[in-house]
């Protein structure tokens, strides 16, 4: 009886122990999502959505320019990215063995590790340099490379997880080899994909850094694809190192918006693959 | 029975009523798959020894034996699927039809679909009912207009007994299918590129009694329009539903014969060992 | 390692011996009853075969069992079938060790007809090829079985000898046609009791090669 007990205690030991560590966890998460909400709601209103920046001194003003410059940088990321993170990993999960398939793993590895401001950086030679001008096609194209590796890991991660008797019912068919991916893999998986990409787009639409050297910024409302262009991040962190009050309370909602869609994505994108896995153990 | 016994004075030198239980004679049938002394490797490593053997048309033809003697492999080997497989090489020679289906100008997805398979588990793509029987018949662009397809989906799925279960779901999910009509579906699928052989490896293995039961009266019916070859870890099942047994052992062929003298009275010591079950 | 199946076909095949002894006892119990006169000996076989029918009864059971519990195949499917086969020529067996010993208690109320020479004989070889055909089975033994089938020629020409014999006593003699007949009898039983010996000499047969020799099946069918 006393082993027994003694075998109680130290799973109750253990348990206590894990539970508090997920805790300590949630903590700066609770604490970031209750400033973030408290600070940022008071600013947060229907102009926000639909006004421009007002000038330092008039209060009011919101970041419509800025919302639509993120959607804008993370659409021409996604068209970046999804195709060549697709196909790449399409390559990585067909023909794993092969040399091409290590070398780009590993370069796709790399590219994952490579802190975002090189990125930014990068673009910035490839891009604006030789155009002497920041433009919205600059910050797409940073936020493209960050995004290339994500997606292609997700797609080999979830191809490699199509059954092989897939594979080979298409093939036993007299499906060619592309034919079968094509028809019956990337089907399949794709629902999966989809969620992958959506999850990459919620991680590039926060970041800042790459988007500071290439895309910048822009007072005004623009679409143009060689002006530069606002983003949220950039006018958060634009706002927040200001001196003003007013610009503080903006930067705070501003960041609001940005959680809101992230998380938006993020819920959505769970909810999704809930669904597809429901699907698949059928 | 008449009463006085007849009385034989010597032993003669061959046997032979052998007349299945319940069952007519097997006759002899036109040879449809005709392997010729194949020898397969993975790599370095031989997986099947020189193995000869016919398979005959409107015939069920069973491999048996031990896990990893080469029988599933030697299957696989009939309409070239080990071809996926990098490092693999075969010797010798496997005639469909009287041609060399290993023989350099043949086309591999053409010989697929003339020699259709099924899988040990059931694997039905994440499409719906109708559109996985109408897979081959849109990658082979064997009939093109929707009619056409969903008259050959009808016929296929009747074929595979499924059509009664599925004729008013045909665009639900094949996933939602229990494992039994996921299996027949996948036959249903293989049927509807109208394969001359249909080889199935271990088709039932992961079924319950009855839905084995099933395929069992499936595979029993198909026969008389095509030529049945099928793997299968269970004897019992091989003596139900084939008319040749072959028996292998190590990779290679031990014994072939008429499926009730390889049950009744098998002609090698380790064919009869393997069916009494005093195998190892 | 014997699986408990292997087991469960020995007991059934010791059952079978067993029971094979009791029948060849009873035969040789009959015929000597008759040589010697001795009713009582004979009223103890024609009393009946209890312990028989009741291993007639429990091998079947056994044999069918096995087949339903085990599905047994190739030699084994064989030897269960012919333990099944074997069984009921045994139970016969014993029947007619009754009706023989019934028959001679009969004859032996009557005077000699005359002295018993071939009857003893025939009593001898049928014994025989039963203890031979049992042991063949035992031993799993071709040339034993097929001695078997061989010596119910014998057999088979001493029971016309005897028949031809008694009907001449008897168209001399109205007074032995009763025992006479009662002889002819007993020898109609020796001679099927060597016809089952002969049956279960050709399921030993079948179980060891598979061979069905019975009514020249090998050379009746055509087929392969």
């Amino acid at each position: 009886m006393n082993a027994t007990a003694q075998r109680r205690l130290l799973s109750s030991l253990f348990v206590g122990a894990c539970g508090f560590s997920v805790l300590v966890a949630l903590v700066p998460l609770a604490l970031i999502m209750f400033f973030v909400v408290s600070q940022g709601v008071q600013a947060l209103n229907f102009d926000f959505f639909t006004s421009m920046p007002k000038p330092v001194g008039q209060a009011g003003g919101g970041m419509a320019n800025a919302i639509v410059g993120t959607l804008m940088l993370s659409g021409l990321a996604a068209l970046l990215a999804v195709p060549i993170g697709v196909i790449s990993g399409v390559y990585l999960s067909e023909y794993p063995g092969t040399r091409l398939a290590s070398v780009v793993r590993f370069a796709s590895d790399t590219l994952n590790g490579v802190p975002s401001i090189v990125i930014g950086v990068f673009a910035y030679g490839l891009a604006v340099l030789p155009f002497k001008q920041f433009s919205t096609l600059a910050g797409g194209l940073a936020l493209g490379i960050m995004m290339i590796p994500i997606v292609a890991k997700t797609t080999e991660e979830l191809l490699l997880l199509v059954p092989g008797s897939m594979r080979e019912g298409a093939l036993a068919l007299g499906a060619t080899r592309g034919r079968a991916v094509r028809t019956v893999i990337l089907p399949a998986a794709l629902p999966g994909i989809v969620t992958g990409i959506v999850l990459a787009l919620a991680r590039i639409a926060g970041e800042t850094a790459p988007l500071l050297f290439t895309s910048f910024n822009n007072r005004f409302f623009s679409t143009s694809l060689t002006q530069p262009i606002s983003s949220i991040t950039v006018q958060v962190y634009t706002y927040a190192i200001s001196p003003y009050d007013d610009w503080h309370r903006q930067a705070w909602a501003g960041a609001l918006v940005l959680i809101t869609i992230v998380l938006g994505c993020s819920v959505l994108a769970r909810l999704a693959t809930a669904r597809v896995s429901r699907l698949r153990t059928r | 029975m008449t009463e006085a016994p007849t009385h034989v004075t010597h032993l003669p030198p061959r046997p032979t009523v052998h007349r299945a239980p319940g069952r007519d004679a097997v006759t002899d049938s036109p040879v449809k798959v005709d392997v010729r002394d194949l020898s397969f490797y993975y790599g370095t490593k031989r997986a099947l020894e020189h193995i000869t053997l016919q398979a005959q048309t409107n015939r069920v033809t069973a491999f048996i034996g031990p896990s990893g003697c080469g029988k599933s492999t030697f299957l696989r080997t009939l309409n070239r699927m080990n071809d996926i497989i990098p490092g693999t090489r075969v010797e010798g020679s496997a005639l469909v039809d009287g041609k060399d289906i290993y023989a350099a100008n043949v086309d591999v997805v053409e010989l697929r679909r003339r020699v259709g398979m099924v899988f040990q588990k059931s694997n039905p793509f994440p499409k719906s009912i109708f559109e996985n029987v109408a897979y081959g018949l849109r990658i082979n662009r064997l009939v093109t207009a929707r009619a056409d397809i969903a008259e050959r989906v009808e016929e296929s799925l009747r074929s595979a007994a499924l059509w009664d279960e599925v004729k008013d779901r045909l665009h639900d999910s094949a996933l939602a299918l229990s494992g039994g009509q996921q299996q027949r579906l996948c036959i249903a699928r293989a049927l509807a590129v109208r394969p001359d052989v249909l080889l199935m490896d271990e088709p039932a293995s992961a079924l319950d009694p009855i839905a084995t039961q099933r395929i069992e009266e499936l595979i029993y019916r198909l026969k008389a329009q095509y030529t049945i070859i099928i793997v299968t870890h269970n004897m019992q099942q091989a003596a139900r539903v084939s008319d040749h047994t072959a028996f292998f052992w190590m990779g290679k062929l031990v014994e072939f014969d008429r499926t009730e003298k390889i049950f009744t009275a098998p002609g090698e010591k380790l064919t009869e060992d393997y069916v009494t079950g005093r195998f190892g | 390692m014997e699986s408990h199946f292997q087991e469960e076909l020995q007991t059934l095949q010791a059952r079978l011996l067993e029971m094979g002894g009791l029948a060849e006892e009873r035969v040789r119990s009959a015929v000597a009853g008759l040589s010697a006169g001795d009713t009582a000996r004979l009223s103890v076989v024609a009393a009946g075969d209890e312990p028989i029918n009741e291993l007639h009864i429990e091998v079947d059971r056994r044999a069918f069992q096995l087949l339903a519990l085990h599905q047994p195949m190739a030699v084994d499917l064989r030897a269960i079938v012919a333990a099944l086969k074997i069984n009921t020529d045994l139970e016969r067996v014993g029947d007619l060790a009754v009706n023989i010993a019934e028959a001679a208690r009969r004859y032996l109320v009557h005077p000699p007809v005359k002295q018993l020479i071939d009857i003893p004989r025939m009593g001898d070889i049928a014994q025989r090829m039963l203890r031979d055909a049992l042991d063949a089975f035992v031993r799993r033994d071709l040339v034993l079985a097929q001695h078997v089938l061989d010596e119910d020629d014998k057999l088979d020409a001493l029971k016309s000898q005897i028949f031809r014999e008694l009907l001449a006593f008897m168209v001399r003699d109205q007074a032995t046609v009763e025992p006479a007949l009662d002889l002819i009898l007993i020898s109609r039983h020796l001679e099927r009791i060597g016809d089952h010996a002969t049956n279960i000499a050709e399921d030993v047969i079948f179980m060891v090669s598979a061979r069905d020799v019975r009514h020249h099946a090998d050379t009746l069918s055509g087929q392969r």
